[in-house]
Formats: structure tokens, C-alpha cells, sequence
């Protein structure tokens, strides 16, 4: 029984293993060739040229996850805070449902609607249309869900003797909200800011078709951006050699993103309880 | 001992304990759970500055009577309260009363500790704020004051900033009746509020409900007898009665220890029933 259980965890955490070992494999070659270094100082992204910079596409990446984490964030746990505390039962469960089915809805129709909707109604605004903005709106919406529903199943869990003693101290329910509610779910909320950056991250499909995938650092939210993600997915069909190589590098840097919030989570999750 | 606290926007309702006339009077007070009573037709006066003790066995409604008297129940969505609750000239249940002031004048302690999950600080300076005192000196002398009145003071004073619920069970429920207290309720309910903690920790806290004496009206449910009869000046006993709470007999504590009118009385206080 034991072991068998032993077996199916160390296959779980050997997945993982494997996987970085694969990725650090492939991206060899061109790490013993050129270094690490010019991934962030070459001149360019030309890799069939021998030149490698992913800085730009670092910055789209960090720029489109930060500014739908910013978006999300405060629209998900005010809405489950709504939810929980404020909305009439049957108006919350209709919109529990509706998140759940906003978590449901594929990444390339979200893409696709980002692409004839979104991105024609930016343009307008400030041409081209394809740009971090969109990038961020529509990863917003596909994170919302994520920390919504977080955050509405932490607030559930908060102890009712909290809510009870926070009544009988006839505190406000904004007070009781704020004061009390907050502290005592804020594992649980960080867990979903967590969660959802590590999606906004890792989105590949929806911010392909919006984004405009032009290489360059950004110098505001209308210019398009090529996210990490978005580069291994457009040229793998037709890399070869380095080039292929210096795309295991753009994964590897995301894995290296996601390998980095998840310590720092680990590091401020203790401080929980503290108030 | 009078242990004077700073005064904080003072309540225009507020006022020494008088023991001549009642705290709070309930009259033909019933509470259904759905179509379920928990109790029912209890006419109780709460004597001014006194403990009065609410004991009977468990499921007869004492919990339930104590949620009324600061209008907890209106957290609980299928209840209904049904009677009349005095409190001096104010009408409890009237749909206009204000239950933030009323919940001020009526602390409440529960069985379980529930310190928030804030330093041992904020616990008593979160609630100050939402009641107005924002000025820090100020609130630091109360939070002093409520502290030391618990005994607590000495015991935490060099780590306020401490998590509250590195506390001891005991240490917790105190600071959960300083938290009350901070407030500077005229009453406090307090529903079992020793049942929860060891054997050391509770003769502690019934000692300090003692101390609270004529300066609160306290009125503490309690499953104990020999505690009830060592803290409380009143007695009130509840019993179930086809299938619903009723309140049995009240008196002084010598009245119902000593010469109980009713059969079922005797036979609880003896330890034949119950």
C-alpha cells in the first residue's frame, strides 16, 4: 500500500525533474557556444544570426502578467468579497456560476474574441490595437476567475466565531470585513494571487493573437509586445539547430520565473496569522 | 477596586450600575429556529451590577436567551424572536434600534476564546477605532487599562505585537473579556465562558468574573453548579418542557441553593436530574 503510494509520488516529483533536465539539456548547446549572458545583450533577436536577445520579450512577458495581476487582484476579491458578505444568496450563486464558467472558456476563444473585439476597439483609441494593453485586458479576464474563486473559498473558510465576535463587538461589516475577514483569509488570497500569476505567465495562445508578437521592449501599453511564450510558440515550427536551442532558453527563463514566485511565496507564507 | 478608564465619546444612555431596578428585563421572550423553539414565554430581570448565572442542562435554550440580548441572533438567517426586551428605555428588538450602540453597551464573550487573527494589540485597538478613537495615546492607555483589569498586562505587556493566538487558552479568553471590556460595556453575556479551558485557567477567569462584580452587570451561562453558585448573586434555571426551553425558577443564589421552590430545581441542584 505504502509503497505504492511512495511510487506514484516519486513518479509525480520526477516529472518535474525530468522535465527540467530535458529543457536544460536541450538549451546546452547554445549556452556552451555563446553563454548566458548575451540572452540579455545581444543587440537583437535574430537567432538564425547568431544574435539572442530575450530581453525585450522578458520585459513583454513581465509587463503584460504584471498589469493583468494589478487588474485582477482587486476585481476578484472585492467581487468574492461581494459575494460572501454582501449579495443575496441567489444573486451570488448565479455569479459563482459565472466565474466557474469563465474559468472554463478555452484560451484561443478568448483569443479570438480578443482578436475581433478587443483589438479593433484599441485601435481605435490609439493605433496599432495589437499591444500590451490588449494583452493585459485579456489576461485579466482569463485570471480572474482563478482569484475570485480563491479568494470567495478563503473568505468561506474564515471561522465563524470571528464573524460572531466581531458582531458582538458591534463592529461595522466594512470593519468586520477589513479588520477581521482580510487578515484571517490572507494565506488563502495570496495563494490565489500566486496562482493566477503563475497563469498570466505561463498564457500562450490568447496573447499570441493579441499582442501583435513584434520583438521590442515596450514604451507604453499601445505598442505590441511578443511575450516568452508567444516566441517558442511562433517560431518551434521552424527552428533548427541554435535557434531551436536558444527557444529552450525562453522556457527555461519562464520556468525560472515560475521557480522564483513560488519561493517567494513560500517566504511569506509563514508571516500568515501574524496580523 | 475601580479602575477608572479613559473616557471615549460616553454613550448619552450610559450609567452607573443601579442594583434597584433591572438591566435588562425580558417579557414573553420565545426563539424558534424555523418551526423548532428553543425557548420560550421567559420573563428574566437581569439585576444592575450584579451576576446573575443561567444554568441547565444543555439544548434548553441559555445560549440562545443570551444571543437575544444583543441581537447576535440577527446573524443567524432562519431565527425568529418573538416578546419583548427592555434594556432601560430601550426596546431591543424594535427593527430601528441601533444594534452597533447596543452591542457596545452589551459585551459578549463566548465559550471558545476568538481572538482576531491580529497582534495581541490590535485586538483591542481594532474595535477602538471602529468605535471612534482614532487618537493613539488614547488608545494605548485603554488598551493598558483593559489589559490590567483582565490581569493580562504584566503577562503580555513586552509583546504586544505578538500574534494573539500564541496566547495560552486562558490567556486568549482574557484577552477576548478585555477586548469587551475596552468598550466599556455596561453588561457583559458571557456563554460558558470557563468550559473551554483547563482546570487553572479557568478558576483564573471565574476569579476575574468575580472582580467584575457591581462595576458590569454580568450574566454568565454556565453547565457548572459549584461555579454558579461560588460567583453568582442570581440564579436563573432553564429546562426543557415539551420539547422547548422554559425558564424554570430564578432567585438568589441562597434561594435556589438553599430553599428551591420548584421539584425539578431540588432535583438538579442534588444532581438527581440533569
Amino acid at each position: 500500500m505504502v509503497w505504492s503510494l511512495q511510487a506514484i509520488a516519486a513518479i509525480a516529483g520526477a516529472l518535474v525533474l525530468l522535465i527540467a533536465a530535458f529543457l536544460i539539456g536541450e538549451t546546452l548547446p547554445v549556452l556552451q557556444k555563446v553563454g548566458f549572458l548575451p540572452f540579455f545583450t545581444d543587440p537583437a533577436w535574430n537567432p538564425t544570426e547568431a544574435l539572442y536577445n530575450l530581453a525585450p520579450m522578458l520585459w513583454g512577458t513581465l509587463f503584460a502578467a504584471a498589469g493583468s495581476v494589478l487588474l485582477a487582484t482587486p476585481l476578484g476579491i472585492l467581487s468574492a468579497m461581494f459575494c460572501q458578505y454582501y449579495a443575496p444568496a441567489g444573486i451570488a450563486l448565479l455569479y459563482r456560476r459565472l466565474i466557474e464558467l469563465l474559468a472554463g472558456i478555452p484560451s484561443v476563444v478568448y483569443g479570438f474574441w480578443g482578436l475581433v473585439t478587443l483589438v479593433p476597439l484599441i485601435g481605435r483609441l490609439h493605433p496599432p490595437g495589437p499591444s500590451l494593453l490588449a494583452g493585459m485586458l485579456i489576461l485579466t479576464m482569463m485570471i480572474l476567475p482563478t482569484v475570485a474563486l480563491t479568494a470567495d473559498a478563503s473568505f468561506a473558510k474564515v471561522p465563524p466565531a470571528y464573524l460572531q465576535g466581531a458582531a458582538s463587538l458591534g463592529l461595522s461589516r466594512w470593519g468586520t470585513i477589513w479588520g477581521v475577514v482580510i487578515p484571517a483569509a490572507k494565506s488563502g488570497l495570496l495563494t490565489g494571487v500566486i496562482l493566477e500569476t503563475g497563469r498570466a505567465l505561463g498564457e500562450t495562445m490568447a496573447i499570441l493573437m493579441v499582442c501583435g508578437n513584434v520583438v521590442q521592449t515596450p514604451q507604453s501599453i499601445f505598442d505590441p509586445i511578443r511575450t516568452l511564450t508567444a516566441n517558442i510558440a511562433l517560431e518551434m515550427a521552424y527552428a533548427l539547430g541554435d535557434h531551436r536551442s536558444a527557444l529552450f532558453v525562453s522556457g527555461l527563463i519562464l520556468m525560472g520565473l515560475v521557480t522564483a514566485l513560488v519561493i517567494v511565496a513560500d517566504a511569506i507564507a509563514p508571516e500568515e496569522n501574524h496580523g | 477596586m475601580t479602575t477608572l478608564y479613559p473616557k471615549f465619546e460616553t454613550s448619552p444612555t450610559s450609567q452607573h450600575p443601579d442594583s434597584s431596578s433591572p438591566f435588562i428585563c425580558t417579557e414573553q421572550l420565545s426563539l424558534y429556529y424555523g418551526p423548532q423553539p428553543a425557548f420560550e414565554q421567559v420573563n428574566l430581570a437581569i439585576p444592575a451590577g450584579q451576576i446573575t448565572s443561567l444554568v441547565g442542562p444543555s439544548g434548553c435554550g441559555k445560549s440562545s436567551f443570551l444571543t437575544c440580548l444583543n441581537r447576535l441572533t440577527d446573524l443567524i438567517s432562519n431565527c425568529r424572536v418573538t416578546g419583548r426586551i427592555r434594556l432601560g428605555n430601550l426596546d431591543v428588538l424594535d427593527a430601528k434600534t441601533d444594534t452597533t450602540a447596543l452591542r457596545r453597551r452589551v459585551g459578549m464573550i463566548l465559550q471558545k476564546p476568538n481572538p482576531f487573527p491580529l497582534s495581541i494589540w490590535r485586538n483591542l485597538a481594532f474595535p477602538l477605532r471602529e468605535h471612534g478613537v482614532r487618537d493613539r495615546a488614547q488608545i494605548d492607555e485603554i488598551v493598558e487599562t483593559a489589559l490590567q483589569d483582565v490581569g493580562l498586562w504584566d503577562e503580555v505587556k513586552d509583546r504586544l505585537k505578538a500574534p494573539a493566538q500564541s496566547l495560552s487558552g486562558g490567556q486568549q479568553q482574557r484577552l477576548c473579556i478585555a477586548r469587551a471590556l475596552a468598550l466599556q460595556p455596561e453588561a457583559l453575556l458571557m456563554d460558558e465562558p470557563c468550559s473551554a479551558l483547563d482546570p487553572i485557567s479557568s478558576g483564573i477567569v471565574e476569579d476575574l468574573i468575580a472582580g467584575l462584580r457591581s462595576r458590569y452587570t454580568i450574566l454568565v451561562v454556565t453547565h457548572n453548579l459549584a461555579q454558579a453558585r461560588r460567583i453568582a448573586d442570581n440564579v436563573a434555571l432553564f429546562w426543557l418542557q415539551q420539547n422547548s426551553g422554559r425558564l424554570i425558577e430564578t432567585g438568589s443564589v441562597q434561594e435556589i441553593f438553599e430553599a428551591p421552590k420548584s421539584s425539578i430545581t431540588a432535583a438538579y441542584i442534588n444532581g438527581v436530574r440533569g
